[in-house]
């Protein structure tokens, strides 16, 4: 499994990792019951403190996502949570595809909606829902 | 136990006749953590290491490392046993060859660490049998560092301790640091590399002229630092956005750019009210924290 984490963008590097595993899930690069690299050897690998490494295993054994086995380290562990996520995701594209569709019949380019995307994401959770 | 600190200090102060290259710092460095201490030439970086391991008194203030108080004679000699130190000039004897220094400092370790001394030796490709004042400056890093990564410190605190490497040579650094922090060493270290910086600490504190500005966990600043460029149907009033969190603002006609370390979803908001015509918001890097922190005083 290759990570790649990038220190600059506006997200801590653990819930980079976090959301890098999780993908890996959902599109099957994992299957249930394979082996992750321990804290140690993922934090060597990626260069990157080994809080970082330890925090997104432990948040995602919450999630039940990963299972933690002390000494053997970190085993995927995919429930049917994870599979429904899966149709939400697809669900969620299909949704996307038809607001892109109409603002590109709209006239705007894709830079621009791109970069609308990108910071309405960025807003607040909390400030959209009171919108 | 994990958040204890191993190094901690109160008011800590050191004046020179007319300078106070230190003033009344505040410093807390938690355990098992990578804390990267940044600051200018000059802001206090080394006046501030030095007091901590002992070698400059404090004008002023009181400090601990790892529990010890570091003003006493006693308790200092017991911190240095368990403080691995590399200093920013890599004092090293220029007579004695690169085995000799080895031996003669794995001597004064009953619990010297032979299998990183054998890992480095061989990553930093360090010849055995040169002497050490005809070593390069990198060489010299090097071999520095495997004296202090060779033993078995609690703390290992590293003066600019990629200043003279290649790129290489600072990766191999970074993944030391990395497997010494797995093996439950804290890490406090000053660097002018923002980039490896950015990767690896878990902890930063921004030094400015003897003060501490800056001083939150990596993971804080990627999530709260944001710069919001707004543009008004008229020009903006700054009054109107003088509210915590925001650092710096800067208009030109229509348009105005907001530096915030807090609070953007406020700043949005009142742009909001006032009508904004378009917000964008982009995260802020370290380098650019570094640069505003240090612009702004």
């Amino acid at each position: 499994m290759f990570f790649k984490l990038t220190p600059t963008t506006g997200q801590p590097l653990y819930l980079q990792l976090m959301q890098q595993i999780r993908h890996a899930a959902e599109t099957g690069a994992f299957r249930d019951g394979d082996q992750l690299p321990g804290i140690r050897t993922l934090a060597e690998e990626l260069v990157v403190s080994p809080n970082t490494v330890a925090k997104a295993y432990s948040e995602l054994e919450h999630e039940g996502l990963l299972e933690l086995r002390q000494g053997s380290g970190a085993f995927v562990c995919l429930k049917r949570r994870t599979r429904s996520l899966t149709d939400q995701v697809q669900v969620a594209r299909h949704r996307i595809r038809d607001v892109i569709e109409r603002l590109r019949e709209d006239g705007l380019f894709d830079e621009e909606i791109r970069r609308a995307f990108e910071a309405e994401l960025l807003y607040p959770a909390e400030i959209v829902r009171r919108r | 136990m994990t958040n204890e600190a191993v190094i901690l200090t109160h008011a800590l102060t050191k004046s020179y006749r007319n300078a106070e290259a230190v003033r009344g710092l505040n410093l807390s460095v938690g355990r098992n953590r990578i804390t990267a201490f940044l600051g200018r030439n000059g802001a206090g970086k080394s006046t501030t290491i030095k007091m901590l391991l002992g070698m400059i008194r404090p004008t002023v203030g009181s400090g601990s490392v790892l529990g010890r108080q570091i003003t006493s004679a006693e308790e200092n000699r017991e911190l240095r046993q368990r403080v691995a130190y590399v200093a920013e000039d890599k004092p090293l004897y220029g007579y004695m060859t690169v085995e000799q220094t080895i031996r003669f400092a794995s001597s004064f370790y009953s619990d010297w660490r032979r299998d990183v001394e054998k890992k480095l030796l061989h990553d930093y490709e360090l010849p055995l049998h040169r002497k050490v004042k005809v070593l390069s400056k990198g060489m010299r890093t090097k071999l520095a560092l495997l004296l202090a990564f060779a033993r078995r410190p609690d703390l290992l605190i590293l003066d600019e301790p990629s200043e003279g490497l290649d790129p290489v040579g600072i990766e191999y650094l970074l993944q030391v640091l990395v497997a010494q922090s797995a093996e439950g060493v804290s890490i406090f270290f000053s660097s002018h590399q923002i980039a490896e910086v950015e990767r690896i600490a878990d902890h930063v504190c921004i030094l400015e002229k003897g003060c501490l500005l800056v001083d939150a966990s990596l993971d804080q600043l990627r999530q709260f630092y944001r710069r919001i460029d707004l543009v008004f149907p008229s020009p903006p009033s700054e009054h109107e956005f003088r509210i915590s969190g925001v650092e710096r603002i800067e208009t030109s006609g229509h348009q105005m750019s907001v530096f915030a370390s807090r609070n953007a979803e406020a700043v949005i908001e009142r742009a909001r009210d006032l009508n904004v015509v378009s917000v964008e918001v982009a995260p802020v890097g370290l380098r650019d924290i570094f640069l505003e922190t240090v612009k702004e005083n």
